[in-house]
This record gives structure tokens, sequence and C-alpha cells, in this order.
């Protein structure tokens, strides 16, 4: 808009910018200009740290360990764009006032003065990172159980970070492994459970009537059920594996988004600019979808940063009750419980685990806090808190 | 003089910077008197009304100034004497009364409350005191009401009950803010009539604050014209309504149909709209709206000055016609 | 009012049924029979078929679904969900034994809530923008997600594995019998206190960031402003003017979190080896134990049911805006 008649200017900076970070200290953004720099060198200690492993990856077949390597790579990649097309923008925009007024603009600066908020999406960030890189990060290998009578039981120490377990395996590693499970089955679960809500809230305020009454009756059903009573009868039924637990986590925690869609569909369709639109002659499913998509967003942002803290803990309670991940395959949940047993003795197995859990949960909780107090704190103080 | 307000100031202190609701406001009102405050929604009027009572909310607060009434600084009161005056010694009506009565209580109660508080009744005697007053405000079937929920009743008698609320303390300056504004216009009629009569019964000062010229006309002795937290143009009501001074005032009568109608000028609003206060125009801050406007408007905002007998207009133009 | 309650009543008959009908539907989902699972860890034994057949007849899996559906109904109505595979023992005794102990231990958990949650809650927001407000307002954001086995594992190392204040499971010590019934109640107490903590301290957090929002809310009406200008004490407006209506919608918030701690009494209850419903329900799941596992969730979901409705009730009788003839709807 007001900065696309700037000339583009072409100045030493542009060049600087490729080595990530150069170019913000040059133009005095020092924070951000180590940040990036120390980002970039971490990446490239891994790759060559790792080297072995990151070039080996591509003549495996194993899917993971290719995908941590293309990660590793779009990593760089990544923050070299970043860092590019930052110093442009700080470039373009120098002495121009940098408060922008829209929604967004005002929403991204109030969630930035939120310091706890920031951190929690960088260890959100970061654990998604080690999840990913966890071929290439571990010191060992997560189910090889080595010499047990000389390695079980070790407390954490250098060579094994988070200590060792009863058959001699290696928690840190085990630790990273139960972060890919955790976490992945956080993720898949809470867009299964907001697609089919929005799906189905969507049918029912669409069809209103009996079509609506029934769904929602059913709706009200479901939400009697003490979701984790569901989880367990499910689970009982069912023989749980990861797909199989993503499926059910995910049908068993749509209902509260299906009526919240379908009660926000349903206050659109009775407002004057629907009604205008439609005088107009644009159609009403456009108007809805057009208007439902800001009005509900935020709302749905802060419920999904909450629906995957509730997944992931519901998934660690499963698999802690010996119902959900089973051993060998680690899940954070399923490493608790294996050390539940030695707390005395071996407080590290239940400890750390546990603890990256902890703290994921407490991060994914702060970021939502951060999220609602950003957007429209009004209206969501009054309809979620 | 009952209340005398000298250069009060008020402020907001937000993250987008500091709002000055009340910027250096002085005013009497004598006991007995009537007097209007005047101006567009948005100007501070509401603030000024807190700041009297010492009750701004958060992040504003009163910054600077005095509010004397029957001679002592309500500001530098200790608290303990501060709420014997809030209630007793002035009482506050607000413009939505569905808002400002506590909807978990009887009507009854609530005033029964305040009599306890302020005249030190026993409980049985507050109620029955506060059936008489509620009679007093034309309620229809006082005890039954007293009885009633605040959901119960309707606008007009919320309203009145909110009246009631406020004399139960027997002050002696009554503030209406916006006493009218979110009635219809029969019961408006009906609540302006009411505080003329309670005025009369009871002798006390009112400070009605409202945008609507008219409903002030109608009940002021004296009017004050309120502009972005500031006073431009003081005067007998007769007088501000016959001959404004300020671009102003003039405006403001000139959108207003029957004050309007008998002067030669067609009816006419006022250009624009009233600035933000976080935005102020330099100098005086309606020049971008004035039709008189010149370059030295834009430099300092012109003070309040008598401009003729009990008579005070802000106007650098004014002062030159006069 | 009594009226209200009826109608109330009324009112959730279809939805009692359709959580009937659901846990007996999706109890069927299960890929093969029931009886599959009921003979499983017996299958290294020949079992005679003819036996199983017998087990079929017996456990009315020979009929077709729509008839094993109407008993089930006809039967649960009657309080009767059939013999535990497991126990060989009616369901309905072995759930009886359990539900007190996990009522006990809700109850007080709920308790613990209200108290904390609403005191905290009521400080946060009366010191609002201080640091005491900001600390608790983070720090019950973190109580929250703490996920409660790995608390209650930290806190049984920590109290009973290194301090031995705590037991670290069951209800009752060794000594039990022969203790005086105060004693008796003490004991109890002292092995609630755990698993009470853990399950009622996450509720709390909740209710301590709603409480202090809700005030604060309410703190920003214009009668509260209206209370102070009719000089009240600052005490008198927040503890008569802003709190009751601050609570009021709390109690609807304490319907809403009965299925909260009944899910988190599962785990609770297993860790510290607690005889409640949860326990008995983790521990048919893992034995496919299925009349159990459709008893209990059943009733939990009739308690949550209940809940709801002592809550619509509660608000009914302290909101005068509710009117009993008009169903209030959510």
């Amino acid at each position: 808009m007001r900065r696309e008649n700037a000339e583009p200017r072409r100045s030493p900076h542009r060049l600087r910018a490729f080595v990530p970070g150069l170019g913000h200290l040059a133009l005095g953004h020092t924070g951000r200009g180590v940040r990036l720099m120390l980002f970039s060198v971490a990446t490239i200690f891994l790759v060559v740290w790792r080297w072995d492993r990151f070039i080996d990856a591509f003549s495996t077949p194993f899917l993971d360990r290719w995908l941590a390597s293309i990660f590793l790579i779009l990593m760089l990649a990544g923050v070299i764009w970043y860092s590019l097309r930052d110093v442009g923008r700080i470039q373009q925009s120098a002495g121009e006032e940098r408060r922008g007024k829209s929604p967004w603009a005002v929403a991204m600066r109030r969630f930035r003065e939120n310091r706890l908020a920031v951190y929690s999406i960088y260890i959100i960030i970061l654990f998604y990172a080690l999840a990913i890189l966890a071929p290439i990060l571990t010191p060992y290998d997560p189910a090889a159980i080595p010499d047990v009578m000389a390695n079980r039981y070790l407390p954490p120490s250098g060579d094994h970070l988070f200590g060792t377990d009863e058959f001699g395996r290696d928690l840190f590693s085990r630790a990273l492994y139960g972060a890919r499970v955790s976490l992945s089955i956080g993720l898949l679960a809470m867009i299964i459970a907001k697609t089919i809500g929005t799906l189905y809230g969507s049918v029912a305020a669409y069809f209103g009537g009996t079509v609506d009454n029934v769904l929602m009756r059913i709706v009200d059903v479901w939400i009697a059920f003490p979701t984790f009573y569901l989880m367990l009868m499910l689970v009982g039924v069912f023989e749980a594996n990861i797909v199989v637990l993503v499926l059910i986590l995910g049908l068993t925690a749509w209902p509260g988004t299906a009526r919240f869609i379908r009660g926000e569909i349903l206050s659109l369709k009775n407002q004057a600019f629907t009604e205008s639109a439609r005088a107009i002659g644009l159609p009403a499913h456009l108007i809805i979808v057009r208007h439902l998509i800001p009005s509900a967003l935020s709302p749905v942002l802060v419920t999904a940063a909450l629906a995957v803290a509730g997944m992931i803990g519901a998934e660690a309670g499963l698999s802690y009750l010996g119902l959900g991940i089973r051993p060998p395959t680690p899940s954070w949940g399923n490493m608790v419980a294996a050390g539940k047993d030695n707390l005395l003795n071996a407080w590290w197995v239940a400890f750390f685990p546990g603890g990256l859990l902890t703290l994921t949960l407490i991060s994914f909780s702060l970021l939502a806090d951060g999220l609602r107090d950003a957007l429209d704190p009004k209206a969501l103080m009054q309809k979620y808190v | 003089m009952l209340l005398s307000v000298r250069d009060l100031r008020s402020a907001f202190f937000l993250d987008e910077g500091e709002l000055w609701a009340v910027d250096g406001i002085s005013f009497d009102v004598e006991a007995g008197e009537t007097v209007g405050l005047v101006g567009e929604s948005g100007c501070g009027k509401t603030i000024v009304a807190l700041s009297i009572l010492d009750l701004i909310p958060h992040p504003g607060r009163v910054v600077s100034g005095r509010v004397l009434f029957e001679g002592r600084d309500l500001l530098r009161l200790p608290p303990e004497e501060m709420r014997k005056v809030r209630g007793a010694g002035i009482g506050i009506i607000f413009q939505e009364a569905a808002a400002a009565l506590n909807p978990v209580y009887r009507i009854g109660n609530q005033i029964a409350d305040v009599i306890r508080l302020h005249r030190g009744l026993a409980r049985r005697d507050a109620w029955s005191e506060a059936v008489k007053v509620l009679a007093a405000m034309g309620i229809p079937e006082p005890e039954k009401r007293a009885r009633s929920y605040p959901f119960e009743l309707s606008g007009g008698m919320k309203q009145r009950a909110m009246i009631a609320i406020a004399m139960a303390g027997r002050p002696k300056l009554l503030i209406a803010d916006e006493p009218t504004t979110a009635l219809d216009l029969t019961v408006q009629a009906e609540i302006s009539d009411l505080l003329r009569q309670i005025q009369d019964e009871y002798r006390m000062a009112i400070l009605i604050i409202s945008h609507d010229l008219e409903l002030v006309a109608d009940m002021a002795d004296r009017t004050m014209v309120m502009y972005t937290g500031r006073l431009v143009e003081t005067a007998d009501t007769k007088e501000l309504v016959g001959e404004p001074m300020h671009p102003y005032t003039q405006g403001l009568i000139g959108a207003i149909p029957v004050l309007g109608a008998g002067s030669e000028t067609p009816l006419q609003g006022i250009p624009g709209a009233v600035p933000d206060l976080l935005d102020l125009p330099s100098g005086c801050t309606f020049h971008p709206r004035c039709r008189l406007a010149d370059d030295e408007c834009k430099l300092e905002p012109p003070p309040l000055e008598d401009a003729a007998h009990r008579h005070q207009c802000a106007c650098y133009k004014v002062r030159v016609q006069t | 009012m009594l009226k209200y309650i009826i109608k109330r009543l009324l009112l959730s008959v279809p939805l009692v049924l359709g959580i009937v009908t659901a846990t007996f539907f999706i109890a069927r989902l299960a890929p093969g029979d029931p009886m599959d699972m009921y003979l499983e860890p017996q299958r290294q034994r020949q079992v005679d078929p003819e036996v199983i057949e017998l087990m079929r007849k017996r456990y009315g899996l020979d009929q077709p679904i729509h008839v094993q559906y109407v008993t089930w109904i006809k039967n649960v109505a009657r309080g009767d969900f059939g013999e535990s595979f497991r126990h060989r023992r009616p369901v309905r005794d072995i759930v009886a034994e359990a539900v007190p102990y996990t009522l006990q231990l809700t109850i007080l958990a709920l308790l613990l809530d209200a108290l904390f949650g609403i005191s905290l809650g009521i400080i946060s927001a009366v010191k609002q923008y201080t640091k005491l407000d900001k600390t608790l307002t983070v720090g019950s954001l973190i109580v929250y997600a703490i996920p409660g086995f790995w608390l209650a594992l930290m806190l049984i190392m920590l109290f009973s594995v290194n301090l031995g204040w705590f037991p670290t499971s069951q209800t009752r010590s060794m000594n039990y019998e022969d203790l005086t019934m105060i004693g008796k109640f003490l004991d109890r107490l002292w092995h609630l206190a755990l698993p009470v903590f853990v399950l009622g301290i996450a509720g709390a957090a909740g209710t301590a960031r709603y409480m202090r929002n809700r005030l604060l809310e309410v703190l920003n009406e214009e009668y509260i402003v209206a209370a102070r200008a009719r000089g009240f004490r600052e005490r008198t407006v927040i503890v008569k003017h802003a709190l009751r209506n601050a609570l009021i919608p709390i109690v609807t918030i304490y319907g809403m979190s009965l299925p909260f701690l009944l899910g988190g009494a599962t785990i609770i209850e297993t860790i510290f080896a607690w005889p409640g419903m949860g326990r008995l329900t983790v521990a048919a799941v893992g034995g496919r134990d299925y009349p159990i596992i459709m008893a209990t969730t059943t009733i939990a979901a009739l308690l949550t049911v209940l809940g709801n409705l002592l809550a619509d009730v509660t608000y009914a009788a302290v909101d005068p805006r509710v009117s009993y003839d008009a169903p209030r709807k959510r």
C-alpha cells in the first residue's frame, strides 16, 4: 500500500542479510540479530555434528529419518529467507511508525507483549522440532537394550541426560521419541475433533428444524458422558494403537466445538447485515462463511490450543493406565507409568517424561491464555473463561 | 456556595496515551439551584460527575483541582468522611437505571440500605421509610413495588426507583447524569416533572448533565456548555439560549428544531464529529468544525472569560466581536 | 419450585434414555462378539463349543441385537446391569460398593475446589493490577495444566516416600478396626488427603480464574459505581453488591465440573488404590469386563446429568431473575 511507491533500495545490507542476523546487527536490531545468528549456528552445528546420520537418512527407507534431515535443511533455508525478508522490511519501514491499527496488528502486538505466552510458543516450537529431529538428535537407539545389568537404573549424567530405565535404555532418547508420539497424537486428535465439530455444527445450523433438533440432542447425550469415561470405554472396545487412539480422542472431543459453531452461525443468521446482504442477492451460506471465519477464528484458535493440551493429557493418562500407547513404543504417559513403582530409588524414570509433559501442557495453556488476551479479550471473556 | 469546582483535571492513563476527559473546569452550584451541563456525548460530562464523587474507574483518576462541597475539599477528605458525603451530601442518578440497580436485590432493600446507612434507622423502620420514599417518587402501589426486583419494573419505574435510592439519603445536591435519555418521550416528561417536583419538596440543588439542550434549558437556572473536557460557555439559561456567543453553542441551538425555529437561520447541525480525546486538535479544539476559525484559533486554547454580565465564553472571535 | 424441579426432571428423561442407548451401542461396536473377549484368557485351554454356546445363552448374546437392546434397557431400569465376566458377581453389587468411595473423593475435592478457588479468585480480583494478582493468575494457569497423575506421583514421592507424612495408597490403616469412631474418621481423612488434593487443586485453579474474571466483570458494572456513590463501604460494595452477582454463575460451573472430576478420579483412584468407580472401570477396561464398563459409564453419565440438574435448580433458587415456569435454555 503506502510502501509500494517506495523506490526499491539497493544497499549493502541486502547482501549481509544472507548471513542470518548480520543485517539486523548492522541495522542496530541487536537482540533479533543475535537470536537469528545463534539459531543458524545451532542448525549448522547439528548438521556437522550428526553429518553421518543427516546424510544416511536419504539412503534409508525410514520416512521419519528422511523427514528429520529435510526438516534440518528447511530450518536453514527458513532462517535465511526470514532474515532476508525481515531486513528488507526494517529498511523500508525505517522512520515510519510501525504501529499497525488493524485488529490483527493490534492482537499481534498485545500477544508479543505477553512474555509468558511468547516463551510458551518458543517451548512448543522447540518441542515439536526436537520431536521431528529425534532420529538425528538422540544419542542412543530408544529401543536398544544393552547389557541390562550394567546399565539399568543409571541416574542422570552426561552420558544419559535423563538416566536409564529398568532395561538400561537411555531415557533421553526415549523421551524424544515419546514426544513424537504424544505431540503428534495431540495435534492430530485436535484437528479431527475441530473438523468434525465444525462440520457437525454447520450442518445442524444450516438445515435447522428437525435435523438440528436431532443432531443437537445427540450432542447433549454425548456431552453428558464424562469424556474420559467415553475414552476408557472406547479403548476397551477397540485395540488401541496410535491411529485408533487418535481417532478415539478426536471422536470423543468434538461436541463442544459443534455446539459453539452452531451457536455462532445461528447468531450470524439473525444479524442485520446477513439480512441486508441477502437483500442484495448474496447467497446466505457465502455470507455466513465470510463472516463466520473472522468472528469464530479467535475462539477457535484459543480452544484449539487448549484442546491440544487436553488431547496430549488424555493420551498420557490412558497410556499411563496401560490402556493407550503400549510399551515398547514410548509415550510420555507410559514412560511415567514405568517409573511409578520405583520412585524411591529411580525417581528420574517418572520425573523427566512427566516433567516434559507438564511443561508442554503448561505452555499450551499459557499460549491459549495469551491468545485469549490478545484476540478480542472482552467478548471471549464472557463466553469462555 | 454549596459546590465549588476549581480547575478540575481528570485523565485516563491508557496504553494508547493519556486521555484528558476533564481539562481544567471551574464552576459553582448554589444551594437550591439547578445547573445544567451540556455537550455532545464523549466530551467528558459524565467524568465531571464522577470526579466530584471521586469515583472515576481505573485507569482514570482526578489529577488536580479542588472540589469544595460545603467548604470542604472532597478530593482531600479522609475516606470515611467522603463516604458520608456520597449518598447523604451528594446523590447521583445514572442514565441506565437497568444497569445502575443491583439485579439481585429487591428495590425496597436497596433503598432501605441507604436509609440505614445514612440515617441510622433500624431495619424495619428503614423498610417502611423506603416505601414512603417510593410513594413520594410517584410510584403506584409502593409496598408491592418495594418487594419487586429491578427486572420486574418498567423503564420509567426503574428510573423512579433509582431516583428514590438517590433521594433516600436526603442529599443536598443531586447529580442527574442523562436522567431521561434512555426513556420514551412521554416518560421523559414525567421524569423531568418528577425532578422539578422533588426539588421543590426537598430544596436541594441539581446538577443536570445531558446532551439534550432542550431538557437542560427546560430545567436549569444556569447552563454550562462543555466541549472536549473544557467549558466553552456559561450563562443564565435564558441568556444562553437567547443570545448564545460561542459558535459551538450556536451550533447546538441551531440543531434543535423547536428552539431554532424563531431565528432566521435555517435548521442546521454542526459539521464534523467530536474529535477523539486521544488525538485533539491544537489550540481551540473546536476550530476544525468552526465557521469563524482562523489561524489564531490553532495556536492556544482560548481561556473562559467574562463576555457579558454573568456570561462567560471561551472564544477569540467572540472577544473580538464584543 | 417443586413444579420446576419436576419439569426439569421430566426434561432429562430423553437424555437418560439417550445415555443408556449410547452405552449399549458403543459396547456393541466391538469387532466380534463380547464372548470372544470373555473367553480370551482361557483360550489356551480348549473350551468346549457347547460351553461357549451355553455362556452365550446365559448372557443373552444369542438373541438378535434389538432384543438384546430392549433387555438392556429393561434391566437398567430395574438397576440390573448383569453379571461381571471376571468377578462372577452381580455388577450392581460391585458398583454399589465402589460408588460411595468415589463420592467421598469427588465431594471433598469439590469442597476444596470451592474453598480455595472462590477465595483465591476474590483476592485476585480485589487486588487487581498487583503482583499478588499476577502471581495467582499465572499460578492458577500452571496448576491447572499439570497432569494429575504426574502431580500425584511427585506428591507421593515427596510426602509419602521421602517424608512419610501421608500414606501412599489404600483407604485405611492396618489397625483401622481397632480405632475409635473418631480415630476411624481421622484415619479416613488422612488417607483421603493426597488424592483429594490432587483431584481438587486443578479445579480450584480453574474456579479461581473464573471467579476472578467474573468478579472483575461485575466490579465494572454500573451498579457497583452506583453503590459506591451511595456511600457504602468498599467491603460492603464487594461482599454484598458484587459477590452475590459474581457467585450465581459459579453454581452452573460446578454442575459442569462434575464430569471432569469423575474423569480425573479414574486415574487418581488407580494411583492411590482407592476402590472407587474409576479404579473399577480402569480395571474392567484392562480386563474387557463389559458389563462393568457399561454400568460405570452409564452411572458416571447419570451422575453428570444429576449434577447439572442440581446446578440448575440451585441457580433458579439463588437468581431472582429465573422464573420457574420457563425452563432455562442454554
